[in-house]
């Protein structure tokens, strides 16, 4: 069974990359425009991986973040944060709020499948 | 390349939308400046057009609305205001970005200079003007000039909670792997056993020995995310024996043997002292106990087996002979042998209290389980059992103790209201008697009541309404196939596996079982067992042609049967023991001898729960010490005889299996 990546984003065009990337490596990939959909999503269908941005409008990154490790289904599912920040502070922020690792944004393909490779095969 | 066109027009569309935020967001902000939702907005704008145009292929846009956004840090940070400079500044970039998005329009470099000059000259006002902010969406150039190979050794040892985070060291090691030549020892001393083990706990450290160009900070640099939750140590040395012998003489690495993997481990110093503390290492230990697999023991046992019974018929032809230095050679070989046969049996004996330790755990577990409060008290650990009776033995205990725990202690209530302690008890005792090894399970718990056993026997067919039977009748209806006093059946017990699979257990192993209670104090299991399966203590009788063992710890007392005995009982098989009514059986009849009965029998009595019963014989033999062999796979069925042993004589003798013969007679009768 391929492994399920849920990419969450609120620009349709860092989505669109990351799913064509992942779905041609041959994961399974679903997707949120942000926070609230990406806790609806979670709640129907489980993730081996988690990919989100930061900022995003209605619950932003971090928050997601908290609340996937609050939760009973997903609470030891890695997350990767996508950053377009390589500032510490905002690593330091997610990294406290449980995220596993992180990727500053632009990526190219091949540092996109590299990270997600080395968290779940 | 459709993708491609299809995704730059997705950020076309995307980057109209959030461009018209941005302008109504930048209006808005002129009018209140202080807005930190404004600012936010106007900011996320920036960073998804920054984001997605870098993604897309939008060098430029990028580039530009980094810019921006970095002068709406600043802002956000309170470290600069949305001044009208700020706002035109952002209107006009904007407005850049629009024009670019057109595909017709050529990026012009100047307009590129200008908005970069003026986000600059805006980011010099704020306190912390940073000389890295263009970092961003460009390439890092990595300082690749750096090729001297060395050597790291990090010690990792994640925290327990490290997986909580979705953290898997494997990735960790992965990336090391990746690194250079790398070589993982896994840690396991803190792993605990199977029963405690929490998947979702990490137990394990790492050593990793990794050969490579890169430096400390690289190395550090994968643990980055994980570094406050887990205890790292990394000391790097140069591998190349050119470059320092100082250095690596300070971790005792011997630079000539770093290369060949197998001998990097040897040039370690930590790794020595695992090294020495492993087991085989300690020669207290080793002088004086040593581990013999229990098959070696068995054939052992096998071979005095042999040995005992060609020794007895040596004893047997010495006797014939009348040769007297036969005699004393035979004498001194029956003195070794039985020498040889009780050391060897002795090396077979375990003590009990290794089982007890693993019923400590189930007793816990029970009473988290039953919502009780229960504690196992054990005595007589060291009371020692054939290995091969402990192992068979477990099963019917921890059935015993859960029926002790689930049906035998009441709640922390009726505890209470009874005036017990809540706590509620069960006793494992084991105590030596005889030839024997007896094993209690005593409960402090309610008992049984023998009007209940009455009831549900009379319910479920098992006993006649109008019998009277006596409360030790009553307590053995227990063990009978398909008797449960559960009233509910929970997770624990009354699943249908009842007492009657104890009981055979138990007499699998030639023991028995009996039962006391006394309602309201509880209930104790009593398990005899013998010593040894290997070999048994018996009577040898005679039936015809054939010789039959009866195992001594069942025989009570042998009387002797005349013809005026069986007239006296109107043949009814009832021998007059002393007053006593026995009833009784005949051997020679069970197996279907031939020949004559003897004028005067023998009766061998028998107690078998309790209860005495008679098995008529042609003659008693003598006592008999016999090497059991088992009847091989075709005879294993066999009802009534648990084995078989080779005489003296060389004669076979079959050794009866007194509780199941009763068994078959009773329903025979």
């Amino acid at each position: 069974m391929p492994k399920k990546i849920l990419v969450v984003d609120d620009s349709a065009v860092i989505r669109q990359v990351e799913e064509t990337v992942l779905v041609k490596a041959g994961y399974e990939v679903a997707s949120a425009n942000g926070g609230k959909e990406a806790i609806g999503k979670m709640e129907t269908s489980t993730f081996n991986l988690i990919l989100t941005d930061l900022n995003m409008p209605d619950i932003d990154g971090v928050s997601l973040i908290k609340q996937v490790r609050a939760s009973v289904k997903h609470r030891l599912t890695p997350v990767v944060m996508i950053t377009t920040e390589s500032k510490d502070s905002k690593k330091q922020e997610g990294k406290s709020a449980g995220a596993t690792a992180w990727m500053v944004k632009p990526f190219t393909p091949e540092q996109l499948l590299s990270v997600v490779k080395r968290i779940i095969g | 390349m459709g993708s491609n066109d299809q995704l730059e027009n997705l950020f076309r569309e995307e980057a109209a939308e959030h461009l018209a935020v941005l302008e109504s967001t930048l209006l808005e902000l002129e009018q209140r400046p202080q807005d930190p939702e404004l600012i936010s907005q106007a900011f996320r704008a920036l960073h998804t057009i920054k984001g997605s145009g870098a993604m897309a292929g939008f060098d430029t846009i990028a580039a530009i609305a980094h810019e921006v956004e970095a002068v709406f840090v600043q802002i956000r940070q309170g470290k600069l205001q949305a001044s009208a400079n700020v706002i035109a500044l952002t209107l006009s970039a904007k407005d850049l970005i629009r024009s670019w998005l057109d595909p017709l329009v050529q990026v012009s470099p100047d307009a590129k200079a200008r908005m970069h000059s003026a986000c600059q000259a805006i980011l010099e006002q704020s306190p912390d003007a940073a000389p890295a902010i263009l970092q961003g969406p460009h390439k890092q150039i990595q300082d690749t000039e750096r090729q001297t190979v060395s050597l790291a050794r990090i010690v990792w040892a994640p925290h327990a909670d490290y997986f909580q985070n979705g953290s898997n060291p494997i990735s960790i090691l992965n990336e090391l792997n990746d690194m250079g030549s790398c070589q993982t020892t896994t840690i396991l001393d803190s792993l605990p056993g199977l029963e405690d083990l929490d998947t979702e706990t990490s137990y394990l450290r790492f050593e990793v020995l990794l050969q490579t160009t890169k430096n400390e900070n690289d190395i550090r640099d994968v643990f980055i995310f994980v570094e406050d939750r887990c205890d790292l140590n990394i000391s790097v040395s140069p591998a190349d024996p050119s470059q320092g012998d100082a250095a690596s003489q300070s971790i005792g690495v011997q630079p000539t043997v770093v290369g060949a993997e197998g001998s990097l481990q040897s040039g370690l110093p930590s790794q020595v002292p695992t090294r020495e503390s492993s087991p085989s290492n300690r020669p207290a230990e080793s002088a004086s106990s040593i581990r013999v697999s229990a098959q070696k023991l068995d054939s052992l046992v096998d071979l005095v087996g042999e040995l005992v019974i060609a020794q007895a018929r040596l004893a047997q032809l010495a006797t014939n002979r009348a040769d007297d230095e036969l005699f004393s050679v035979a004498e001194d070989i029956g003195r070794l042998s039985a020498e040889l046969r009780d050391n060897t049996l002795d090396i077979r004996m375990v003590p009990i209290g290794t089982t007890f330790v693993r019923f400590k755990r189930l007793v816990h577990d029970l009473s988290s389980d039953l919502g009780k409060d229960i504690q196992l008290e054990t005595e007589g650990a060291e009371t020692e059992l054939d290995k091969t009776v402990i192992e068979r033995l477990f099963d019917p205990l921890v059935h015993l103790i859960r029926n002790s725990c689930d049906h035998g202690i009441e709640s922390q209530e009726a505890r209470r209201k009874a005036g017990k302690n809540p706590v509620g008890t069960v006793r494992m005792l084991a105590y030596h008697s005889g030839q024997s090894v007896f094993v209690e399970i005593r409960d402090d718990g309610a008992g049984i009541d023998p009007v209940g056993i009455r009831k549900k026997a009379i319910a479920s067919g098992l006993l006649d309404e109008n019998a009277q039977p006596s409360v030790e009748e009553l307590y053995k209806l227990i063990f009978l196939p398909g008797f449960s006093l559960a009233k509910a059946v929970t997770n624990v017990s009354g699943r249908g596996v009842g007492m009657d699979v104890v009981k055979r257990s138990v007499e699998a192993l030639r023991g028995q079982i009996s039962i006391t209670s006394e309602p309201g104090k509880g209930t104790t299991f009593r398990l005899q067992l013998p010593l040894t399966l290997a070999i048994i203590e018996g009577l040898l009788v005679a039936v015809g042609e054939g010789k039959f063992v009866l195992p001594m710890s069942l025989v009570e007392e042998c009387v002797e049967l005349t013809a005026l005995d069986i007239e006296r009982s109107h043949d009814n098989r009832l021998a007059n023991v002393r007053g006593e009514l026995v009833p009784y059986i005949r051997l020679r009849d069970c197996f279907g001898s031939s020949g004559e009965r003897p004028a005067i029998e023998q009766v061998a009595v028998t107690t078998v729960e309790g209860k005495r019963f008679g098995f008529v014989v042609d003659g008693v033999v003598g006592q008999h010490q016999t090497v059991i062999k088992s009847l091989g796979r075709m005879y294993q069925d066999v009802r009534g005889l648990s084995g078989a042993t080779i005489l003296g004589d060389g004669t076979l003798a079959l050794i009866l299996d007194v509780p199941a013969l009763l068994r078959s007679v009773e329903q025979t009768a």
